[in-house]
């Protein structure tokens, strides 16, 4: 059999000119965070300032390392100073990096979120040190926001492929018991054993058989997939290989979001990459094992992640679920056994082969082993993708690693799952995060949404927030989640908008608990989740609504109403301005009055209010002041 | 139809050169058109009701022609949590659109989306092709009024 080893001699070589650098080496985190934050305007300062002075120095961007609360991120490697690592650079301060960190060799100090590869240098601690990073585990993530994305010598030299290698030598069920040894589960929601899935499919007897990786992220609050496949595509065809080589796979699809245009291009490079150098094609590293592969772009449809669903999608139909068994490791696409696996679980599948099962199943609890990455977000300070080892509490994730709620609001609850999952309170929050725990509170682990919500969140609101996905969403071929969700979001824009009876919470409780056992498929059996772990946590919330017509988070705009406070008003005409409508009578100089009848309820008039005069009062319960 | 539809093998990999196609179709026409449907249908030998019941089924595929500039709220759960409801009313009430998403001389349509990938900077929107995160809705109205110039 051929190997990597001259390959990799070369990405080794180039790798160290990288991190023991002749000339500087300048790193840009370019994600589709990053570039929202700035960081390609933030390149090109970075490109005109380099060439202004005639500095020799080598610029490449990389995926995203988590934290997007501080993008735009770069770092500087210099001969004399080991890698810095920047956050919340714009223009100018990028810029003023290049001048004083290259030309002068001074850090600013402002920006530096501190050094990479453990190291401390001059009072600088290492950036594994902070709060964000340092409970962290980045096995899935191990390459993102590190190397470039790009090219195919950075994952070489991070011992990229040593994974198919070691398969190889393999026979396929050997590789199939290092998985089910690892204890890995497909991180794609449903939490299936991945080797004991393997095995099905590699038992199933055919000329023919398929592997699909489902990139097609649906969770309308996560972001993890893309970043993956945006930061180190190669992880994940490695683990696609793996996978195919084990079930005897010789053919494989990527069905990817259409909204993910920079994942589908990296992907492009990846697969161009692997076919120059042998890793895709006849005769992988010269063995008999074969294997090509397609990116097949999802037409934006939330239930063709569902797998059945995908199969469909794949071969030209509408994207609807048919009812299982046949499980797709039988009958799959065009008929054929297809494994279907997740895109995290299949770059935690080349990180097994890397290393081996006995390292990987260290980490996690009995039942969930290993690692598992959150797209940590809503009011939290450090919003993020961030990967921790199964069994740490919600309480560590949020308040360590997420650095607690924003504008010391109070923590409300946290939402896992999406749209399939719960809400979970903070009576809860000792809850360690693995599938069986999550469960246990009616909620589940899903592909890794984590919503946290403090006291201006309402919690009827976000329930029909996530009836309303689920419901356009719906693919319409069973009765319970058709007509099902339909109703549920019915009875909880009336309760949202103050039009609720005590005897909806009945009603809305008993249709959930039917569609939940009704419907064909996933999407239907979890959409009433957001509503049943609602109504269990917070019940107090949904009974103001009805009983008091008062929204306690101030969010459902039938039970609010704004007022201007008339001893901190100092007419300042600011938002007699902005009032879209025209609601708001005064003059410069004369206290300003909110008509109410022709209040729309927008909220500009908050929004622009001086925070030093703060005089316009959201308000809901209190009586509601007449028109003057 | 004509009567001379053919139905397509279940392994036919014509048929699942369907989706791919029309996507390609409405990357560069920027919608389906009548017409190219019945191109479609007849270099893939697919009835065109069939193919309208699968390009009906994908919210990607438009059937009028698209705007000059296309707007797109995000209303993923981190935005919804954020007050991305609160953008969209604006936006829309800025464009004077009520129940219709596009404008009457075409110049903007505005779509609602699922997490664009921008949580940390939610409530975000795209404009085009550019980002815009942190939103409120005067901020958004401010911009769109820029634009219309
Ligand atoms: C409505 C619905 C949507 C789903 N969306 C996704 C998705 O976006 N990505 C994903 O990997 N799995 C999704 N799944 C789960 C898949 O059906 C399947 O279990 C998974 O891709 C298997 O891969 P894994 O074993 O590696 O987790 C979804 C399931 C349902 C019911
Ligand atoms: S929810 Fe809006 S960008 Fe993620």
């Amino acid at each position: 059999m051929m190997n990597l080893d001259k390959l990799r001699e070369q990405a080794l070589q180039e790798w160290k000119e990288i991190k023991y650098p002749k000339i500087p080496i300048i790193t840009v985190g370019s994600a589709t965070c990053g570039r929202a934050a700035g960081a390609l305007d933030v390149l090109s300062a970075i490109k005109t300032k380099l060439e202004e002075n005639s500095i020799q120095a080598r610029v490449f961007e990389v995926g995203c390392i988590g934290m997007c609360y501080g993008e735009v991120m770069i770092e500087v490697t210099l001969s004399s100073t080991p890698p810095i690592l920047y956050h919340q650079v714009n223009t100018d301060i990028a810029q003023k990096i290049i001048e004083e960190h290259l030309l002068h060799n001074k850090i600013l100090v402002n920006h530096v979120l501190g050094t990479r590869d453990h190291l401390k240098y001059e009072g600088i601690n290492p950036f594994s040190e902070h709060p964000f990073f340092k409970n962290q585990v980045r096995i899935a993530l191990r390459n993102c926001g590190i190397i470039d994305p790009e090219n195919i010598n950075h994952y070489l030299a991070n011992e990229g492929y040593k994974g198919i290698e070691k398969a190889l030598s393999l026979n396929p069920i050997e590789v199939i018991e290092e998985i089910k040894k690892s204890g890995l589960r497909g991180r794609g929601g449903g939490g299936f054993p991945t080797g004991t899935k393997w095995d099905f499919c590699y038992k199933s007897d055919s000329d023919k058989k398929y592997l699909i990786c489902n990139a097609d992220e649906g969770d309308p609050g996560a972001f993890m997939d893309r970043s993956l496949l945006e930061g180190d595509p190669h992880s994940v065809l490695e683990g696609m290989l793996i996978g195919a080589y084990a079930i005897g796979a010789n053919e494989g699809y990527i069905y990817v979001r259409a909204e993910y245009p920079l994942a589908i291009t990296r992907l492009k490079i990846a697969i161009k990459q692997m076919e120059e150098v042998g890793l895709l094609g006849d005769s992988i590293l010269g063995s008999n094992f074969s294997f090509k592969v397609k990116i097949k772009e999802g037409a934006g449809a939330f239930v063709c992640g569902e797998e059945t669903a995908l199969i469909a999608s794949i071969e030209g139909k509408r994207g609807m679920p048919r009812s299982r068994p046949p499980f797709p490791a039988e009958k799959g696409l065009w008929e054929k056994p297809t494994i279907i696996n997740n895109v995290e679980t299949l770059a935690n599948v080349s990180a097994i082969l890397i290393k081996d099962a006995e390292w990987y199943s260290s980490y996690g609890t009995d039942n969930s082993k290993g690692t598992k990455t959150f797209a940590l977000a809503g009011k939290v300070n450090h919003t993020g993708l961030i990967e921790v080892p199964m069994g740490m509490t919600l309480n560590n994730i949020i308040f360590n690693i997420g650095g607690g709620i924003p504008h010391d609001k109070k923590f409300k609850a946290v939402q896992t799952g999406g749209p399939s999952g719960g809400c979970i309170p903070s009576t809860e929050l000792d809850l360690p995060v693995d599938y069986d725990s999550l469960a246990s509170v009616g909620s589940i682990m899903g592909s890794g949404g984590m919503v946290v919500m403090d006291e201006e969140t309402c919690m009827v609101d976000i329930a029909r927030y996530f009836l309303d996905f689920t419901q356009k969403e719906s693919c319409g071929k069973c009765v319970p989640c058709r007509l099902g969700t339909k109703q549920l979001l019915l009875m909880l824009e009336k309760i949202t908008q103050g039009k609720g009876e005590m005897q909806d919470l009945t009603l809305l409780y008993n249709l959930a608990e039917k569609v939940k056992s009704g419907s064909l498929c996933g999407l239907g059996q979890t959409a009433p989740n957001p509503i049943l772990t609602t109504l269990k946590y917070f019940r107090d919330e949904y009974i103001l609504h009805i009983q008091d017509k008062v929204c306690p988070a101030k969010v459902c705009k039938n039970l609010i109403y704004f007022k201007i406070d008339p001893d901190k008003c100092k007419a300042c005409a600011l938002c007699f301005k902005a009032c879209p409508v025209n609601a708001i009578k005064g003059a410069v100089k004369q206290v300003h009055v909110i008509e109410q009848d022709k209040c729309i309820k927008c909220g500009v008039c908050l929004e622009v209010c001086p925070p030093k005069f703060n005089a316009v009062l959201k308000l809901s319960g209190e009586e509601e002041p007449k028109n003057e | 139809m004509d009567g001379e539809v053919k139905t397509v093998s279940a392994d036919n990999s014509e048929r699942s050169e369907l989706i791919p196609i029309l996507q390609e179709v409405q990357e560069t026409e920027g919608f389906l058109s009548e017409k190219s449907l019945e191109k479609i249908s007849k270099s893939l030998n697919i009835s065109q009701t069939e193919i309208y019941a699968v390009a009906t089924f994908y919210s990607q595929f438009k059937f009028t022609p698209p705007a000059r500039h296309k707007i797109k709220i995000c209303l993923g759960t981190a935005c919804h949590v954020k007050g991305g409801e609160k953008v969209l009313e604006a936006v829309k009430r800025t464009l004077k659109l009520e129940n219709e998403d596009t404008t009457p001389d075409l110049e903007y349509s505005v779509e609602r989306v699922a997490c664009i990938g921008c949580c940390a900077l939610a409530p975000c929107a795209t404009i085009d092709d550019h980002v815009y995160a942190k939103l409120t809705p005067n901020k958004i109205q401010h911009i769109i009024t820029e634009m219309e110039g």
